[in-house]
């Protein structure tokens, strides 16, 4: 009894958390939902750092959620909404950092450093393989060369009996 | 020359280890604020005392601190006694009732005494919003020209306020004295 007593409690407790991120809001269109989803997906919640705004239960996700809403509604576009926040909370919320002097790195290093890793074992690979062909052709004098045919042409030992 | 070449490696790992290392202290729940060196948005809200008298940006003169709390914010009394304190000794503290209700707001003035010069009533929260305000309490410091100079999140506790805040605070009646 007491067992079924206290699944029952836990259940409605977890139930009240997983209820705890959705608002209801009525969307003009399905375009406007779809925005709405995409911006929350993008934007970061200030609180909880790790979610986005979509994600978070936290009370500051709820009111951006609320906010983002009032200003679809007021028909402003993606661009104005994340500069409204970034004034706000800073470039710290975008998930999606704008492009600029200080983030070409963050945009462009990941990629940069994967061409010069690249660069880097072809330049190897081209020169070892360089190296071998020369070797190839000018590698024995000739001494070494009439020992190498003596060793390749002598008939192996245990088939001499 | 080839022999240099071979340090290469080493030396972009040091350089990448001290990248790291020296991001290993940091605290990343600490953000800057945005609105650093912009003036305190503008609004036009009740004073929580007296819901008749509206307060505006301008009521809020500088040097001085503006505090985000509310009753909900447990942290936020453990600040109170240390900000009663500070207005004692004559900073100049508002505050900003942030998405409480007005009474509770009251009651607890009441109770555990007013370090506030004046105190907006920001329940809807469209004043934390405009502030960048992510959770209470937190902290910012303005200048006379009612410009806000720095930002601090988290319990202002005496040794906080001593090491770190009482400096920048001073600074700034500083500049206002001049």
């Amino acid at each position: 009894m007491m067992r079924l007593l206290t699944g029952l409690l836990l259940s409605l407790v977890l139930v009240a958390s997983a209820q705890a991120a959705i608002d209801t809001y009525t969307f003009k269109s399905e375009a406007e939902r779809e925005q709405f989803r995409q911006l929350t997906a993008e934007l970061r919640c200030p609180k909880c750092q790790n979610q986005n705004i979509a994600d978070s239960n936290a009370p500051i996700a709820t009111d951006l959620r609320r906010e983002i809403f009032r200003m679809l509604e007021e028909g402003q576009d993606n661009q104005q909404i994340t500069d409204y926040l970034v004034a706000r909370y800073g470039d710290f919320v975008r998930y999606k950092p704008a492009l600029n002097s200080s983030t070409w790195l963050l945009w462009f290093g990941p990629a940069g450093l994967l061409l010069g890793g690249v660069l880097l074992l072809g330049m190897i690979v081209l020169r070892k393989r360089r190296a071998q062909k020369g070797n190839s052709i000018q590698a024995l004098t000739q001494q070494e060369q009439a020992r190498l045919d003596a060793l390749l042409n002598r008939e192996p030992q245990d088939k001499q009996d | 020359m080839k022999r240099l070449l071979l340090l290469l490696p080493l030396l972009v790992f040091v350089l990448l280890a001290s990248l790291l290392y020296s991001g290993l202290g940091k605290d990343p729940a600490e953000l800057p604020s945005a609105l650093i060196g912009k003036p305190i948005p503008a609004f036009s809200l009740p004073s929580v005392e007296d819901p008749q008298v509206m307060l505006t940006q301008a009521d809020l003169k500088g040097p001085a601190l503006v505090n985000v709390w509310a009753t909900w914010c447990i942290s936020c009394k453990v600040e109170h006694p240390v900000l009663n304190q500070l207005s004692k000794q004559g900073v100049t503290i508002y505050g900003i009732n942030y998405k409480d209700e007005r009474v509770a707001a009251q009651k607890w003035l009441r109770e555990f005494h007013n370090p506030y010069a004046l105190d907006v009533d920001d329940a809807q929260g469209t004043l934390g919003l405009d502030l960048g305000v992510y959770g209470a309490p937190e902290t910012f410091f303005i200048d006379a020209q009612g410009v806000i100079r720095h930002k601090f999140v988290g319990v202002i506790d005496e040794r906080v306020w001593r090491e770190k805040l009482a400096p920048l605070y001073a600074a700034l009646a500083d500049e206002a004295g001049q």
